[in-house]
């Protein structure tokens, strides 16, 4: 297991530096420059900015020097805010984003596994049906239509909720709900299926031929079995719910980190870009990691395999 | 004779889009204390789904025990409810599957799928049931049972998986094990391995049991008497002798027929024409009519009886009719019954005799 999870690091390096000499390039493609959007800089002080910034040096010393820094750590200043460092600003902004990621991922897994479990044991009634709509709407209406459907009832016509900001656990909830739909409709989805494919299995006879109540059979043989494919979506589950974070703070004016990426991305903030993008990319990376592992960890037949390799 | 389980007039259907699927059509049989049963017969002729009814884990819906008797002891296991069926489950009768390949559940140690019955039905402590469980698995033949107790499933090979399932399955010291086809899945020599374990065991533990198969060669090994079906059916049932050696029913006859044996190096096997009937539409007068040579007039209009062969041996085939004309089996099942001498040709028989 140690060296499969070596081997995985430096594969995730390198992972890693590819995305940043990727996102440094197509960010090169972003037509105009981080200043000629703001009218009130005259030509000279523009050419300044720029010299000052490096951006007139040829693109190949720019991603040299880019490249150096990031490796000593340095993500460099943002153009915008003053030269104040990128890597203060993301550690200011990180605190919503990932309090709101959390409470969406846990909150949506736990229902979505509840509805999935539910569905499937009740299979073919009303109840499974129910969820099924559920999980089919979840899934198709955009997160940003929900957002906005509750900003209306919930939060301006019957006052029940704060429309927007960020200011408390109440500030939390419409936000939350819409970025957790589409946990919940997937995770709904993927469990019922799981759970009608274990119930299936052989292995539930032999567990009901041991007399065994219907209770034992479902916590202790069905769930278990069902519930390890799910960890193979939380990976793209969670990516998702990063990307849904990015329009969802805008809607609601939550100073997250996918606000200000957002900002950076219409202001040519070219450092802010690729710090909240490598640090999008770097996360993405360690989740997908932290989910092969916990694969092995709970199925014992990975296991196995990964002690051999 | 103690009879220690008897199905009268068993039907099991299953509703589904198509219409009802009769799987099973009126089963009778018992089975004797100490005894083992064979269930033979082609695919789908209904044997899972009879032994699956004793054990009422027929799924519902789509499945229903629609008429018919278990009687187990003083009680009709078809009336029981859910509750009072989960302490007969593994308990006085547990059952074994095909495919050991999938009959263990892949995230749960050996030891703990073991434990789960004893703690279940014995009430015992944990050290208690884990200590019985490494006894089960010597018991069974698993070497180094101590170490293995923690292994998952995918450690063990297909027949060491087997006899750990029968492990499971012989826990609580049920009354009845019931076997459905336990060595199919297996290559030759372990299936011999296999076969010998159970007869071993049923001769230490007095177990009674139902062993499900179409592989008449290892009903020889293993049986004392034989059931044969056919469409949801019992068409012939007799001892071991009195199928291998007298068979009656054209069905039996084909059965024995596609066997290969020893001794049969000069004949050709015989494949049974055609294929079963479609259980959505049951055809009227005898089922096996259609593919039987030997098929009379009255065959497709009328259901044969039992016809009673001697005590123990009874077959539904309207060539036992009085009125019927003599016909004469194929050859080589001939050959067969008239050498008749239980200890020639069937290799490792077991006594046939022993219970009748
Ligand atoms: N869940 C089900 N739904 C519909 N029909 C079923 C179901 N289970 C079994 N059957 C039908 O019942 C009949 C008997 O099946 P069964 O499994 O008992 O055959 P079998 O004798 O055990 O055959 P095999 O040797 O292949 O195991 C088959 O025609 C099958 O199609
Ligand atoms: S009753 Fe008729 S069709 Fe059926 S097995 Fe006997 S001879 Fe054949
Ligand atoms: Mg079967």
């Amino acid at each position: 297991m140690g060296r499969y999870i070596g081997g995985r690091i430096i594969s995730m390096l390198i992972t890693f530096l590819i995305i940043a000499s990727l996102t440094f390039f197509l960010m090169k493609l972003l037509p105009g420059t981080p200043f000629n959007n703001q009218d009130k800089l005259t030509e000279t002080q523009i050419v300044q900015l720029n010299d000052k910034y490096g951006l007139n040096d040829p693109v190949p010393v720019q991603y040299f020097n880019y490249m150096k820094n990031l490796l000593s750590g340095d993500l460099g200043v943002s153009f915008q805010q003053d030269g104040r460092e990128v890597s203060t600003i993301i550690g200011e902004r990180i605190g919503p984003s990932a309090y709101l990621g959390l409470q969406s991922l846990v909150v949506g897994t736990i229902i979505g596994l509840f509805l999935g479990i539910i569905a499937a044991l009740k299979h073919n009634s009303f109840l499974d049906y129910g969820t099924m709509v559920i999980a089919v709407l979840g899934i198709s209406i955009p997160n940003f239509v929900i957002a906005g459907l509750m900003q209306y009832w919930l939060g301006v016509k019957w006052q029940l909720l704060p429309v927007a900001y960020w200011d408390g656990f109440a500030y939390t909830i419409m936000p939350t709900i819409a970025i957790a739909s589409i946990v919940v409709a997937t995770i709904a989805r993927f469990m019922r299926t799981e759970m009608l494919e274990v119930l299936g299995q052989d292995y539930i006879t032999t567990a009901k031929a041991k007399g065994l109540s219907s209770t034992a059979v479902v916590i202790r043989h069905t769930i278990r079995n069902a519930s390890i494919p799910i960890i193979t979506i939380m990976g793209p589950l969670v990516v998702g719910l990063m990307t849904g974070t990015l329009v969802i703070e805008q809607i609601f004016v939550i100073p997250g980190l996918g606000e200000k990426f957002v900002n950076s991305i219409l202001t040519n903030d070219f450092p802010i870009i690729m710090g909240t993008t490598l640090f999008f990319s770097l996360l993405f990376i360690v989740v997908i990691l932290l989910v092969d592992i916990m694969y092995g960890i709970i199925d014992p037949r990975i296991r196995l395999a990964g002690g051999k390799g | 004779m103690e009879k220690i389980l008897e199905v009268n007039d068993l039907h099991v259907s299953f509703d589904t889009f198509a219409g009802e699927v009769q799987a099973v059509r009126g089963v009778n049989f018992h089975l004797n204390k100490g005894e083992t049963l064979a269930i033979v017969g082609e695919s789908g002729s209904g044997k899972s789904v009879t032994s699956k009814a004793v054990m009422r884990l027929i799924p519902n819906p789509p499945g229903r025990i629609k008429e018919g008797e278990i009687k187990f002891g003083d009680r009709d296991l078809a009336q029981l409810s859910e509750k009072e069926m989960q302490k007969i489950r593994g308990s006085e009768i547990s059952m074994i599957f095909q495919d050991p390949m999938t009959s263990l559940n892949p995230t749960m140690t050996i030891g703990k799928q073991i434990m789960e019955g004893l703690v279940k039905h014995q009430n015992m402590s944990k050290s208690e049931a884990k200590e019985r469980a490494i006894e089960l698995l010597k018991l069974v033949g698993i070497p180094n049972a101590e170490g293995r107790i923690n292994e998952f499933p995918h450690q063990f090979s297909g027949g060491m998986r087997q006899r750990v399932v029968i492990a499971i399955a012989l826990a609580c010291n049920p009354r009845v094990l019931i076997a459905d086809e336990p060595t199919t899945a297996l290559d030759v020599t372990i299936q011999a391995q296999i076969l010998e374990l159970l007869n071993d065991l049923q001769e230490k533990m007095g177990t009674s049991i139902i062993f499900i198969t179409h592989d008449l060669g290892v009903v020889a090994n293993i049986a004392d008497r034989v059931a044969v079906m056919y469409a949801g059916k019992i068409v012939e049932t007799g001892t071991v002798d009195e199928i291998f050696y007298n068979p009656q029913h054209p069905y039996t006859w084909g059965l024995l027929g596609s066997m290969p044996s020893l001794d049969s190096t000069d004949e050709e096997l015989i494949a049974i024409p055609g294929s079963p009937p479609d259980l959505l539409d049951p055809p009227k007068g005898d089922a096996f009519a259609p593919r039987n040579p030997y098929a009379m007039k009255i065959d497709t209009e009328m259901e044969p009886p039992l016809f009673k062969i001697s005590d123990t041996h009874y077959a539904a085939t309207w060539l036992l009719h009085e009125k019927a004309p003599k016909v004469e089996p194929p050859a080589a099942i001939k050959k067969r019954m008239q050498g008749m001498a239980p200890s020639e040709p069937i290799i490792g028989a077991k006594d046939g005799g022993k219970n009748v």
